[in-house]
């Protein structure tokens, strides 16, 4: 809970504290470039960095599983599966000048406000709440296989008949099939004339 | 370390997502910003877990659920983007227009004729 | 039996008939005859025994409360005197010759027992009116009569011209009606009651505050009722209807409801000088101008409408002069004579096969052909012309005794009224004499061609021309008898007044003669009348004949009333005025401008209103919401993203809202 709220003044930054702005900046700033930039090959590198930044703050939070977790799954299969996309739907190499749809002022609008409200009721509800980082380490391996397997199990094994009904639905819907598509592609095609 | 470094964190990665999501065009590259809308989350469930120092750990478990489900949704998705792709040409979600109705869509002049008309575009979208 | 049962009985039994005839009709079509008859035969009979019963003595008063109405109440009553029972029986002998004569007469027509119901309605409305005590009970059969000569006039509703006289006939005296209802509240609130006996009893104890008003009220009333100046215009259009029916509704029944209206109420009427002198002129000018116009018609049926209008202009002359005896008696020997001309008009039009006088007088041998006809319509004619023995000498006469003393001074009325009744009585006797010759030379007298022989006439018809004709013949001689049953101030006719009505009615009839004998030797009749006057299929039933000759008169002369034909001795005798009297004088032309135009106009601003003014605002709801419905389409983009971007604002906004609102309330 809040521990030393009285010791600790609010601009009295630790050595965590400060790698943890340094690198949660890098991972902004990786993040807004993935949003903002027109080469959509790029968009997916610069999440790469994003991503990779999120896995680094986890270190500092002492959440090591879950930190290494992300790296393998996020880094090595989600992006991975990004540029596999990106490869099959022929996006263009360099710059692609409609990345952007035309929703753009809106999306800032809506995105800016969210972000102003958001902070400002996130700052002033934690003002003087600290996170303990001296005790035993909250995501070790060990602590974290305990509860997955005491506490969570069952939601566990639900989840990976998920990621076999994924597996399964991901493999079907990408099958070609004889009579559904030949036909649907050519009805589609000029249904798609009109806006 | 405060507590409003990493929940700051999260909801400015949240809000760019956002921004992604509603302002790009390419459905790939909204399915990226979706994926740093997840990631957010992630980040603060982790942090208040670690601050509440929860003996169940929740936080952390319901982290490592977002990450799987996230992984399965990201296929589903890149699958449905695909079959769009092969469909249609393009995968701009702009171009999914369907739904849409025009402003002369229910003429109320020759209702007959109108309805066979709607009829043949809904069996064209769900083809 | 009580007279008052059989009182009852009387209205009662060819209601009865009516309501079965509606109801039966087309069931059961056997019986429609016997129900048109037979309730109206017994109603008669029962009409002469209460007459007979009653005598012409006491009044025999009957009452039930019909409804208490929170103000003035409504009886059923009954109010039997010698006026009441004498008309009650001429009715029912009429109106059971009417039924008889109508079952020959519309021997093959399909709306038979419709008609047949309607008339026996009719006789029920009208004996309700003659036997009522209530005055609200009398309006309902005032209004019951009113929509059955709609409807009965309508009978040949095929023709453009039965419909229009029908509407006409409707609408005319309806506005008379608006007025007389008006005067019947008024006479009622100021007498507090409806009943007939109550308000001659507040009229003689000066109860009525404003008599000359309510009188003038009624007046409107009767004035459309016995088609007199100025709504008489309806009478002469109405002969689009079946001759039996112009028998009984405008010659014996309907059209007398209204004087008998007047005499029943007659102090009340006497009480206002004012009333008296108007109800003079009026019928003055009726009687003039009706004589005038007779003489210059052609159709048979509209010489004899216009002269039922002048005769009830004497009625109406007799009533001024404040002498109901006379009136009624010109009323009940009117009836007879009146009924038995239209009747024998009726054969006349199916033997002729035409009912243009101009084309009869270009055909030879029609007595021989319909002698009953002939001899009946003859007497007819005489008593109409007021020539003695016959019956309408004696009542003409009285009404000119009357006159004549109330202009010397003797009774109850202005003499102002009584030389205005006298002088115009005279003048008409002359008019009406010159007519009916020119009529019966017309008719009978005709040269040319032989007249088609169809047979004889059926049975029905003829015998109950010979039954109407023996009252016609004598009922006049019974004077001296009536005079008990009225008021019995005396209904004799003086040497002075029978010199000069007779004489004057002599000599109208010998210059009518003499101008038929000049034209005939200038050789007019050598002029042909056109093919179509007479009708293609005079074989047919009569009212199928007459139907068609209605239809094909305006057809065949251009004009539904006149026809130019160069041997009428009417264009010799009425000159220059010819051409007005063949129109009525205009009236009608001025009505329409007056009236027609302006409602028409009105109608037409009233349609282009509701068109233009406020469809525009219900087609404006319409529009209106198909535009926004146009507008609410254009945000169904079908862009995910923009569906997106607003839900996600909207949350925003929600959120910072929450926000807002607990940091105020918490006061942080």
């Amino acid at each position: 809970m809040n521990l030393a709220a009285t010791t600790q003044g609010f601009l009295s930054p630790t050595g965590v504290e400060i790698a943890f702005i340094l690198v949660g900046l890098v991972t902004l700033g990786a993040a807004v470039m993935t949003v903002t930039t027109r080469q959509l090959v790029h968009a997916a590198l610069w999440l790469v960095v994003a991503l990779g930044g999120l896995a680094v703050e986890y270190l500092l939070l002492t959440a090591e599983f879950i930190a290494w977790v992300q790296v393998l799954i996020y880094l090595g299969s989600v992006v991975v599966l990004l540029l596999f996309g990106l490869m099959l739907t022929k996006a263009p190499i360099g710059r692609s000048p409609d990345a952007d749809s035309g929703n753009r002022p809106v999306a800032l609008a809506v995105a800016g406000t969210a972000a102003a409200a958001l902070v400002w009721v996130v700052v002033d509800a934690f003002r003087t709440s600290w996170i303990d980082l001296d005790g035993p380490a909250q995501g070790s391996t060990d602590t974290v296989g305990a509860i997955l397997f005491r506490h969570w199990v069952l939601p566990f094994e639900a989840l990976s008949v998920l990621l076999l009904a994924a597996l399964v639905g991901a493999i079907v819907l990408s099958r070609k099939h004889a009579k559904g598509s030949e036909t649907g592609s050519a009805t589609d095609s000029d249904s798609e004339g009109e806006r | 370390m405060h507590l409003a470094y990493p929940a700051v964190l999260s909801v400015l990665l949240f809000c760019t997502g956002l921004y992604g999501v509603l302002a790009r065009r390419n459905a790939i590259l909204v399915l990226m910003s979706v994926e740093l809308m997840l990631n957010a989350v992630n980040l603060n469930l982790v942090a208040f877990d670690v601050w509440l120092r929860d003996a169940l750990h929740s936080g952390q478990a319901l982290t490592l659920f977002t990450i799987a489900i996230a992984a399965a949704e990201i296929g589903i998705g890149l699958s449905i983007v695909l079959m769009v792709y092969r469909n249609r040409g393009s995968s701009d979600v702009d171009r999914l227009r369907d739904t849409a109705e025009g402003p002369d869509d229910d003429s109320s002049d020759d209702p007959d004729a109108a309805a066979p008309a709607q009829r043949t575009q809904k069996a064209e979208a769900t083809a | 039996m009580t007279t008052t049962t059989l009182a009852v009985l009387v209205p009662l039994l060819p209601f009865l008939g009516a309501a079965a005839g509606l109801l039966l009709g087309r069931k059961a079509p056997g019986f429609v005859r016997p129900l048109a008859i037979l309730p109206t035969l017994a109603a008669a009979v029962l009409a002469v025994v209460v007459a007979v019963r009653q005598g012409g003595g006491e009044t025999i008063d009957a009452a039930t409360r019909f409804t208490p109405t929170g103000s003035v109440p409504i009886d059923l009553a009954l109010h039997l005197d010698g006026f009441a029972v004498l008309v009650a029986a001429l009715v029912g002998v009429v109106a059971s010759c009417v039924q008889i004569y109508s079952t020959a007469y519309l021997r093959d027509d399909p709306r038979y027992p419709s008609y047949a119901a309607l008339v026996s309605l009719f006789t029920a409305a009208m004996l309700l009116v003659v036997y009522s005590g209530d005055l609200m009970v009398l309006l309902v059969g005032w209004e019951i009569m009113g929509i059955c000569s709609y409807f009965l006039v309508g009978h040949y509703w095929e023709t453009p011209e039965a419909r229009a006289a029908s509407l006409k006939a409707f609408l005319v005296t309806k506005l008379g009606d608006v007025p007389f209802l008006i005067g019947l509240f008024a006479l009622a609130t100021d007498a507090g009651t409806f009943r007939i006996t109550g308000i001659l009893d507040a009229v003689e104890k000066g109860g009525i505050d404003h008599p000359t008003l309510i009188a003038l009220l009624l007046l409107a009333g009767v004035a459309g009722k016995s088609a007199q100046f100025p709504l008489h215009t309806w009478l002469p259009d109405a002969m689009a209807g079946p001759t039996p029916v112009s028998a009984l509704i405008h010659a014996a029944t309907m059209v007398a409801a209204g004087i008998y209206f007047v005499a029943r109420l007659l102090p009340l009427f006497a009480s206002s000088a004012a009333a008296l002198i108007v109800l003079a002129v009026m019928a003055a000018v009726t009687m003039v101008g009706s004589g005038l116009a007779a003489l210059a018609q052609d159709d048979i049926k509209r010489v004899l409408a216009y002269s039922t209008i002048g005769q009830l202009g004497y009625m109406a002359g007799a009533l001024a002069v404040a002498d109901r005896g006379a009136a009624v008696f010109h009323l009940i020997s009117h009836g007879a004579f009146k009924a038995l001309l239209f009747l024998a008009a009726g054969v006349v039009i199916h033997a002729a096969g035409t009912n243009s006088l101009a084309a009869m007088s270009r055909m030879s041998g029609l007595p021989k052909r319909i002698p009953d006809a002939y001899w009946t319509m003859t007497v007819a004619l005489l008593a109409l012309v007021a020539i003695p023995p016959f019956a309408g000498f004696f009542s003409k006469e009285a009404v000119l005794v009357a006159a004549e003393h109330s202009a010397l001074g003797g009774l109850t009325a202005p003499a102002a009224a009584g030389w205005t009744v006298l002088v115009a009585g005279l003048l008409a006797a002359l008019l009406t004499a010159a007519y009916a010759t020119r009529l019966w030379l017309l008719a009978f007298r005709g040269r040319g061609a032989e007249a088609p022989d169809h047979g004889r006439e059926p049975r029905a018809m003829t015998s109950v021309l010979w039954l109407l004709a023996v009252p016609s013949l004598g009922l006049g001689a019974a004077f001296g008898y009536f005079d008990e049953w009225f008021d019995g101030r005396g209904l004799a006719p003086t040497l002075l007044t029978a010199v000069l009505g007779t004489g004057v009615a002599l000599i109208g009839a010998l210059l009518t003669y003499g101008a038929w004998r000049t034209l005939r030797h200038r050789d007019g009749l050598a002029v042909p009348m056109p093919a179509a006057a007479v009708v293609a299929h005079p074989d047919a039933a009569p009212s199928a004949v007459e139907a068609e000759a209605v239809a094909t008169h305006e057809a065949a002369y251009g004009s539904v009333a006149g026809a130019p034909d160069p041997a009428d001795p009417g264009r010799l005798l009425l000159g220059p005025l010819h051409r007005h009297a063949v129109t009525g004088f205009h009236l009608d032309a001025v009505y329409h401008l007056l009236f027609v135009r302006p409602v028409q106009a009105g109608a037409e601003l009233v349609r282009f209103l509701d068109r233009e003014v406020v469809d525009t605002y219900v087609r404006g709801s319409g529009t209106g919401a198909n535009w926004l419905g146009v507008l609410v389409r254009r945000a169904q983009t079908g862009n995910v993203q923009t569906y997106v971007s607003v839900l996600l604002a909207g949350t925003v906004v929600l959120a910072i809202a929450a926000v807002v609102l607990s940091n105020v309330n918490a006061g942080s």
